[in-house]
């Protein structure tokens, strides 16, 4: 009998504890696929957020750090600098990513350290019971957003993909959505192509996935998925952001010109560094 | 090898280098900017990682993740850096991760001044950031000791999975002093099975601080405290002065402040006032057995620190109600003459 589907080897073989409809599984899922069929799995670590996700090292099948909320791409950059033969991916939410580990993920993007992050977008704060994210639609209702969003107050919700994809540095951004198999498909292809640019050492690589909380949300998984659509999708638009070939499409304004050297400061190539000096101490 | 003369931060870079540190994650701060910019054209030569981050608590996060995947993996910061760093550090110990944190104090709170000063002596003996535990600390007085005590670090963080802070005063990192580089040898540390090195092989191995059973949770506590029971017992560490001859004075000091307290016994001896002075090596596990064995001998105790009093703390609780415990400090990034130090003894004794 020819077996058409399986549990992924990277996946643990135990049930989960995220709510009926929560699109973390599908995620878990997709990435443990994507490391099967890149062979990845013995030199994997993967990186537990703080939220729902708290647990995602029960959930796979390979090595795991649980990190600090938000840090995630700090103890990403931490494994990488000390072992870069490892593969090391970040799944972040939205409350830790885009909140409170603004500055990490940033710069990490920046730095084009080669690891690979999966930022689940749900649009609020999941495990803390339904606050407001920095990604929380305008007029959105949470706990801590009672009458809806407000955005002369808190602002706009932030758009991590363009913010990201700004950045001079080369990388792979992309915008996928799991809430329907059509988009799943697409989810799939480009969490495995960010893991293929970590394994050829090629960028930082990025993905992020609209997901649905039906729980913190107050709907049925159902009708989830359809809020996801009309609510997220036009503000969120799904698609690639940038790749390692070519530079964002929102950030044509940078990508023409190349820095200019200042010149006054002294600016050495790296080539032509003398470090001579460090005879004394040898 | 013959001596070299080196200013303090960069012999703590190359002793670090030396002793295997060879990762090394940074953010620039007065007064131990130097261990950076040496180690940044250092550790490519000698095939180590250095990076500079954006924060130092994302530093703290850094050490955790490589020292995570079994990295030896250290930091120098200086005091505002080092509260930064708490999260992550109280993180590490929870995940029972080894790695060395060189913390060069300057005069706070807040952001305080750039000159030396013992005011992070709490901070850094009685855990620093949330939970149940503590880091073994040494407090260096020279250049020489502070070189010689970083393979010790590394060693240890590794032999008790544990981070490891050693505090300089910016006394330590500005001086230059000689300084020879020796070899030391340690018996071999267990392996580091535990590492999340891909899982090639074997189980997949997890490094984590979550406990949701309360249950597990308190036995990683109990775990934990029995770790520094351990380290009560072997890494107590400290050097007595004048200790071989009868005393009125018994001064306990640490680092930069301990040198003062050398000269100023001389100087009292001049004058016919025999004190003698015990220096603490290990901050945490702290000497208290010594301290009171040796302040029994004493009429009365003195802590000298450049604090408002915070290894004073741990002298009174050694000595208990046995001899009055007296404190001298100076701080603000003021440093106690020997003279002040004379007098502060002198008006005791003629209190008494
Ligand atoms: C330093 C710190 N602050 C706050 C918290 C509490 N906390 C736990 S999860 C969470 C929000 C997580 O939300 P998100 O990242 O959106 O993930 P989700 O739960 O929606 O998957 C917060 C604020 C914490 N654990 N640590
Ligand atoms: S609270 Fe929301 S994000 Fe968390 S498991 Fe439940 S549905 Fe998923």
């Amino acid at each position: 009998m020819k077996t058409v589907f399986r549990r992924p080897e990277s996946l643990a073989n135990v049930a989960t504890h995220y709510c009926p409809g929560c699109t973390h599984g599908v995620i878990h899922r997709l990435i443990a696929e994507a490391i099967d069929e890149l062979g990845l799995r013995e030199r994997t670590v993967g990186i537990a957020p703080v939220g729902c996700s708290v647990l995602a090292f029960n959930y796979f099948n390979f090595d795991f750090q649980e990190a600090a909320h938000g840090r995630a791409p700090a103890v990403a950059t931490g494994i990488k600098r000390g072992r870069p033969d490892l593969i090391v991916f970040t799944y972040q939410g939205d409350g830790d990513l885009a909140s409170i580990g603004m500055a990490e993920i940033v710069h990490a993007a920046n730095r084009g350290e080669k690891f690979t992050v999966v930022f689940v977008n749900n649009a609020i704060y999941g495990m803390t019971g339904g606050q407001m994210a920095p990604t929380t639609m305008p007029g959105q209702v949470t706990t801590t957003s009672p009458a809806g969003r407000d955005v002369n107050l808190v602002g706009y919700p932030i758009r991590m993909c363009e913010l990201l994809a700004s950045l001079r540095t080369p990388g792979f951004i992309e915008r996928v959505a799991v809430h329907h198999p059509k988009y799943i498909a697409r989810a799939k292809r480009a969490i495995k192509q960010a893991f293929k640019y970590q394994a050829e050492n090629r960028c930082f690589s990025f993905v992020e996935c609209l997901s649905t909380c039906p729980t913190n949300w107050g709907l049925s998984p159902l009708k989830a998925c359809k809020w996801l659509e009309e609510n997220m999708m036009p503000y969120y638009p799904v698609k690639n952001f940038k790749t390692p070939e070519e530079v964002g499409s929102n950030s044509q304004a940078l990508a023409t010109d190349e820095p200019r050297r200042p010149s006054a400061a002294p600016v050495r190539e790296p080539a032509a560094r003398n470090h001579g000096e460090a005879s004394h101490a040898g | 090898m013959a001596k070299v003369l080196m200013k303090g931060n960069e012999a703590i870079a190359e002793s670090a280098i030396r002793a295997g540190g060879l990762c090394y994650f940074c953010y620039p701060i007065t007064p131990q900017s130097e261990v950076a910019e040496y180690l940044s054209w250092r550790m490519p030569e000698v095939g180590g990682s250095f990076l500079q981050a954006e924060s130092e608590v994302a530093v703290a996060n850094m050490l955790y993740g490589a020292a995570g995947a079994g990295v030896r993996v250290w930091t120098t910061s200086s005091s505002p850096g080092i509260s930064l760093m708490q999260e992550g550090l109280s993180y590490i110990a929870a995940a029972e991760l080894p790695a060395v944190v060189v913390n060069i104090v300057r005069c706070g709170p807040g952001l305080g001044g750039i000159l030396p000063s013992q005011c992070d002596y709490l901070q850094a003996t009685k855990g620093g950031g949330h939970g149940d535990y503590r880091c073994l600390v040494y407090g260096p007085s020279s250049v020489q000791e502070a070189v010689d005590l970083m393979p010790l670090a590394f060693d240890r963080a590794d032999r008790y999975r544990n981070p490891v802070i050693v505090v300089g005063d910016g006394m330590i990192g500005q001086m230059m002093e000689p300084v020879e580089f020796r070899r030391y040898e340690f018996p071999p540390l267990p392996s580091k099975d535990w590492a999340t090195t891909g899982c090639k092989g074997r189980k997949p191995n997890v490094v984590n601080s979550l406990y949701l059973d309360p249950a597990k949770e308190e036995q990683l506590n109990i775990r934990m405290a029995q770790k520094y029971e351990k380290m009560k017992r072997e890494e107590v560490r400290y050097e007595e002065f004048w200790t071989d001859r009868p005393y009125r004075v018994l001064l306990v000091a640490y680092g930069t402040t301990a040198r003062i307290c050398k000269t100023a016994i001389q100087k009292l001896a001049e004058q016919g006032i025999e004190a003698a002075l015990l220096r603490p090596i290990s901050l945490f596990p702290f000497p208290e057995e010594k301290v009171y064995e040796l302040g029994q001998r004493a009429e009365w105790v003195m802590s000298v620190e450049m604090s408002m009093g915070q290894m004073l703390e741990d002298v009174r609780l050694a000595m208990g109600r046995t001899k009055p415990v007296y404190f001298y400090g100076r701080t603000g990034g003021m440093v106690p003459s020997p003279d002040e130090v004379v007098e502060a003894v002198k008006l005791h004794l003629e209190r008494k």
